[in-house]
């Protein structure tokens, strides 16, 4: 097996987990059932996803002769600006007020927000008054 | 075990199916998403697919045209997400 053969095979092994990275996102994106949650799917999963097609596409250049690293200059880019985006997306989201309940939780555990519950108010009542 | 060429063609060609799927996905998420934030991030999600897709292009036709076309595309959806994002928190984009 020559080199050329073997970087063959690594670039379509790139693209096959670059897709399968994506599909996963884009899942992870329809499926999920809270504005916060969905903006975990595509934010970080869709950008390996990505960085593993670009990662591929170097790999063929090579191959082929080119031998061009532009490609990973859309990498670092992407991978730059992809936090700064799903920043802003999560500042739209608290604007919007679409995170303002927690999401429920089993094993009557809770939350360690400042939000004040019910039966913390009803106790400190109770302190207060003896 | 099949030659070196032919499992890139079928790699190239499978991975066009999934990323166009995902795409499609996207593009649901775009259509039906209840709030804002959602559309704004399925948004940013095609773009992004869309330049795994042209990246594909240029491997399945082998060729170096489409870079260029990649990394513009990659600045102005970044720079498209963030002027939405801005335009829902200010209600303004350039102030």
């Amino acid at each position: 097996m020559t080199m050329s053969e073997v970087g063959t095979y690594a670039a379509a092994i790139f693209l096959l987990i670059g897709a399968a990275f994506a599909v996963v996102g884009a899942i992870g994106l329809l499926k999920l059932n809270d504005p916060m949650k969905r903006l975990h799917a595509p934010t970080k999963v869709g950008t390996m996803g990505i960085g593993s097609l670009l990662l591929g596409s170097v790999v063929i250049s090579f191959v082929r002769g080119g031998s061009s690293i532009h490609e990973l200059l859309i990498m670092a880019f992407l991978f730059v600006t992809a936090p700064i985006s799903a920043n802003f997306i999560s500042k739209v989201i608290i604007h919007l007020r679409g995170c303002d309940e927690t999401p429920e939780l089993d094993n009557e555990q809770t939350w360690s927000t400042l939000v004040q519950r019910e039966e913390d108010l009803v106790a400190q009542d109770k302190t207060q008054q003896s | 075990m099949m030659p070196a060429d032919d499992f890139l063609t079928l790699a190239v060609m499978i991975s066009f199916a999934v990323v166009g799927v995902s795409q499609i996905m996207a593009m649901i998420r775009l259509v039906i998403g209840p709030s804002t934030g959602d559309r704004i991030l399925a948004l940013d999600t095609m773009v992004v697919n869309a330049i795994g897709l042209i990246v594909l292009l240029g491997i399945w036709q082998g060729t170096r045209l489409y870079f260029e076309v990649s990394l513009i595309i990659a600045m102005l959806g970044f720079v498209s997400t963030v002027a939405y994002a801005r335009f829902v928190l200010r209600g303004d984009i350039i102030e």
